[in-house]
């Protein structure tokens, strides 16, 4: 069974923001929600690094371990979905992600959430698979078509990679030995722990 | 024979040359492992020197911000926070196994007390003559408040253990929809209760100072063991005890409270964490301490709900709890119902 993960080579990224775009524009995710950015550390400096990040779809995820009507679940492929009709919009899973990958789109006055959204590795939610509410909801689920999310299939450096855990590793090994030096599995560590 | 000569020379010249490289071999050959290791972790060292990106890791690991060009309310340009695998290792340890056995304990320690001392009646014939104890803006006041803050607990102790008691017995359903309402209820009623305790505190503070009685007060611990009457004055030394806890509780669930229930301000996620831990420690403790005052009020004590439904008390409650109080009251002392006697007066606002 694959174990999906993204990657994200810091060598190639160019934050030229393609993934963000992918991604708003497959899931028409609404103003102000990015289920994706990129970070870019020592901006305007010689040697800076840009790093897209989202939902890494953790081991242990954290939202899912303090969300109070447990709301969240992972499925067989490792993805971590969650119910949008259970979700309470507490805001708890934001102040616990590592990744601040929790979004909420914003309903009414004094800053209340509404229900939470975020990056499902465009693999939808737990409605019925490519049906329209699932759509309206959750987004396009491309892993039910057989296909990979849209950012990583988007990147123009092939910076972004994600599929299963195995295979992105091999082709990234495959890039570290012939770049030289060490391998910068970003975020691996946070999200899968050092085991697996 | 000159050339057997030579040939011992040489002979010798060899075992010379053996013994000396044999001698220098033995000794130097061994020590050839560490020009290996130094010529190794030389290289190692280099590739260390040559890898300035591992600061950039080491600085995402510490949580620095970096530049993101998107936007949002919940959108940050850090990559990776670490507050929030301790937030939910607070939360979920600590909060969540140990506060229920604050409440635990407390219902079972009131239910002992009542089991073994029962409720305390009030002592002889009650002659029907009443005095004045609160006037109908403490009334109003107080059941606002109270009543604010049971519904208070209940939604904040539902969001709190509802996934771990409610769950199982309502279903993931069920519960959502009481945790949906429960969080709206939580978050809409907090700032009226918010009003509602300072001006509790505003109104109660001047009665609660404590005085020299309430030392003696604390010295036979208010009689609650012996049973004996302590002298006191309109609020008796554990009354003060629970107010000045109501103004501490207060104060510190209002502040957490109201940071977290405006995320508009644009607070970090730490704050957010910091508070979330205050404000669910506080507040239960709050509520269990909360219980004995409900306990104290009800069942515990006959006479006393009376004042604060009624406004009025029976005299012979006033002497036996708050003999002090009641010698400056006693000359407002009427008989008859309490509905039709007379609005309490000004002793009620000029306490002890």
């Amino acid at each position: 069974m694959a174990r999906m993960k993204f990657l994200c080579d810091a060598e190639r990224c160019i934050e030229c923001n393609s993934c963000v775009t992918a991604c708003k524009n497959e899931h028409e995710v609404p103003w102000g929600v990015n289920r994706r950015r990129v970070v870019t550390l020592n901006d305007g400096v010689p040697g800076e690094k840009s790093i897209s990040v989202a939902c890494m779809h953790c081991t242990d995820a954290p939202c899912a371990a303090v969300c109070p009507v447990d709301c969240f679940y992972t499925t067989d492929d490792g993805i971590v979905l969650h119910d949008k009709d259970l979700c309470i919009g507490c805001g708890y899973c934001f102040y616990a992600c590592p990744f601040g990958a929790p979004q909420y789109p914003q309903q009414a006055a004094f800053g209340v959430r509404g229900k939470m959204d975020k990056c499902t590795f465009c693999a939808g939610g737990p409605l019925q698979d490519n049906s329209n509410v699932e759509y309206e909801k959750y987004g396009r689920n491309r892993i039910a078509e057989g296909k990979l999310p849209l950012c990583a299939e988007m990147c123009s450096t092939k910076a972004l990679l994600a599929g299963d855990g195995d295979m992105i590793a091999d082709i990234y090994r495959q890039r570290v030995l012939k770049r030289g030096g060490r391998p910068q599995t970003w975020g691996w560590e946070s999200a899968y722990g050092t085991t697996g | 024979m000159n050339t057997r000569l030579e040939s011992k020379k040489r002979h010798a010249r060899i075992m010379l040359w053996s013994a000396v490289i044999i001698v220098f071999g033995a000794m130097f050959l061994p020590l050839a492992s560490y020009v290996f290791t130094d010529t190794v972790s030389a290289r190692a060292a280099a590739a260390q020197d040559a890898n300035p990106r591992a600061n950039y890791w080491r600085a995402v690991r510490e949580g620095n911000q970096g530049y993101t060009s998107s936007s949002g309310p919940y959108t940050t340009n850090v990559l990776i926070q670490n507050g929030g695998q301790n937030w939910r290792h607070l939360r979920n340890g600590p909060v969540a196994n140990f506060l229920p056995w604050i409440l635990a304990v407390m219902v079972l320690v009131i239910a002992l007390y009542h089991l073994i001392k029962g409720t305390q009646r009030i002592e002889g014939p009650i002659s029907g003559k009443t005095v004045p104890r609160w006037t109908l803006f403490e009334r109003v006041l107080h059941w606002y408040t109270a009543s604010l803050f049971i519904v208070l607990a209940i939604t904040g102790l539902s969001l709190l253990f509802g996934r771990a008691v409610l769950i199982p017995i309502l279903g993931p359903w069920g519960f959502g929809a009481w945790a949906d309402f429960s969080i709206m209820l939580h978050n809409y009623l907090g700032p009226f209760f918010v009003v509602g305790v300072l001006l509790e505190i505003l109104v109660w503070a001047r009665m609660n100072i404590p005085k020299e009685a309430d030392r003696q007060w604390f010295k036979k611990a208010g009689g609650l063991f012996s049973g004996e009457h302590v002298p006191a004055g309109r609020s008796n030394g554990g009354e003060k005890v629970w107010f000045w806890m109501v103004a501490i509780f207060g104060i510190v669930v209002s502040v957490t409270g109201l940071i977290l229930d405006f995320p508009n301000f644009e607070q970090s996620r730490e704050t957010m964490q910091l508070m979330n831990i205050i404000h669910a420690i506080s507040s239960v403790i709050w509520v269990a301490i909360a219980l004995g005052h409900m306990y104290m009020g009800t069942l515990g004590n006959e006479g006393v709900l009376q004042g604060m439904t009624q406004g009025r008390v029976s005299v012979e409650w006033a002497k036996q709890h708050h003999d002090l109080w009641y010698e400056e009251v006693k000359d407002q002392a009427s008989s008859g119902d309490t509905e039709s006697a007379a609005e309490p007066g000004s002793a009620a606002k000029q306490p002890s």
